[in-house]
């Protein structure tokens, strides 16, 4: 018996119109539309399309909720094995109602979902340890490929047997390492690793590191004679007594911390509390991570025009890239609201 | 976070640490390495040390402020 499958497509590949249409709501269809055919042909005698849901991409974007409950009721009404949603290539709304709507249909009618989208997909970065989906190129140019790949993901999931690992199965890695006895040793391998890169081979690292995004320097300081200046850290330097309750390590939230009426950072008045490092030196005399001491030295001999009231800190050790992120986008909005020129950040 | 305070307030921001490679790899533009990573601007035993060690930091980092550059950077003095 075939297996029944639910495609999730938005307006403009239901042929329903571009941008104009992007506010409708959820509609499904008896019929196959758009990708449809393609995957109809891809699944060959082992699996069929039973319904189309469609939704607007600005629809699903501005009303989430009520989009994925709407769709969702849809999508069951077609008593489905497989949801297939997209591909949605590099559109970015497109992207994230198909992500929200795979983790949805995966988590409340439990049935296998699969997506594409480009690398960069804002869908891929929220729903991206959620759902299978497979890479795919830029743009709809790439919708044979596309649609060959997500219908081997989608017909190898719904076998049933085991999932091999990302790189193998042709699926963007969702973050999870699995356990499993490897003949080698890990030495064994580091060091096969180790020569196949002195020897100019290809190969496989075992666990790859965050990628981190660069930016174009700010522009600098004119004059600096009137210019203020803020002192931040991720060095856990906070008043004694941890007020914030900022975590030793995997900090979670950062401290605004008045310095306006210290000239000396002291071990009756603040402390580290940083679970990264040997806190002798720190929990002696803060100023060496934090420098208020010696800034505000410089700050009444002239040299700069005015230290900023607040040091804004927080631990550095084992915090999330996204936690550290979006503390630096905060941080950024207070300096900017409060007219700070610039700002010097320690790190431990 | 000196990559998004620097990109959200549109500012310079100085990272002073240690490791030099981690500080370029996360992408901060104005660098300074430190002393050590758990006294990144100290010299602990002698306090005139100490002190003078910490000042010519903030120096640089003031320094480093005012400089025009157009990529990473790593002021050494």
């Amino acid at each position: 018996m075939k297996k029944r499958v639910v495609l999730y497509i938005n307006q403009f590949f239901a042929g329903m119109g571009g941008e104009e249409s992007a506010h409708i709501p959820p509609e499904s269809k008896n019929t196959i539309l758009g990708p449809g055919a393609a995957f109809t042909q891809a699944f060959g005698d082992e699996a069929e399309i039973v319904g189309t849901v469609i939704c607007g991409d600005s629809y699903y974007g501005e009303h989430i909720e009520q989009a994925r409950e709407e769709c969702l009721k849809r999508i069951r009404a077609f008593e489905p094995d497989c949801l297939v949603a997209g591909p949605a290539f590099n559109a970015g709304r497109y992207g994230v109602a198909c992500g929200d709507i795979c983790t949805a249909a995966q988590r409340e009618l439990n049935i296998t979902a699969v997506t594409g989208w480009y690398s960069e997909n804002p869908g891929r970065e929220l729903y991206g340890a959620n759902v299978f989906a497979v890479p795919t190129v830029d743009s709809a140019r790439g919708m044979k490929d596309a649609v060959a790949k997500m219908s081997r993901l989608a017909l190898r999931l719904m076998s049933g047997e085991p999932m091999g690992p990302a790189r193998e199965e042709g699926y963007f890695h969702r973050g999870i390492r699995k356990n499993f006895f490897h003949e080698k040793t890990g030495a064994q391998r580091a060091i096969d690793l180790a020569l196949q890169k002195f020897h100019g081979e290809a190969f496989q690292t075992e666990l790859e590191m965050p990628v981190f995004k660069k930016i174009p320097p700010a522009a600098p300081v004119k004059d600096i004679k009137s210019a203020k200046i803020a002192i931040c850290s991720s060095g856990g330097i906070v008043p004694k007594g941890n007020p914030d309750h900022i975590r030793v390590s995997s900090a979670m939230n950062w401290g605004k911390y008045d310095i306006s009426k210290l000239d000396d950072l002291t071990p009756e008045n603040y402390e580290s509390i940083h679970g990264g490092y040997d806190r002798t030196w720190a929990l002696e005399d803060p100023d060496r991570v934090l420098p208020l001491d010696e800034m505000r030295k410089l700050e009444r001999e002239g040299a700069f025009g005015k230290l900023y009231e607040y040091a804004c800190t927080t631990t550095g050790t084992a915090t999330s890239v996204a936690n550290a992120e979006s503390f630096g986008r905060e941080i950024g909005e207070l300096l900017k609201k409060d007219g700070v020129d610039a700002a010097i950040l320690t790190s431990t | 976070m000196v990559r998004e305070i620097e990109k959200t307030a549109g500012i310079p921001v100085v990272h002073i640490a240690t490791i030099v490679p981690i500080m370029l790899t996360v992408g901060s533009n104005r660098i300074i390495p430190g002393i050590a990573i758990p006294h990144p601007l100290g010299k602990p035993g002698n306090d005139e040390e100490d002190h003078a060690a910490r000042r010519k930091l903030c120096e640089r980092a003031l320094k480093a402020i005012t400089t025009k550059i157009d990529k990473q950077t790593v002021f050494k003095e």
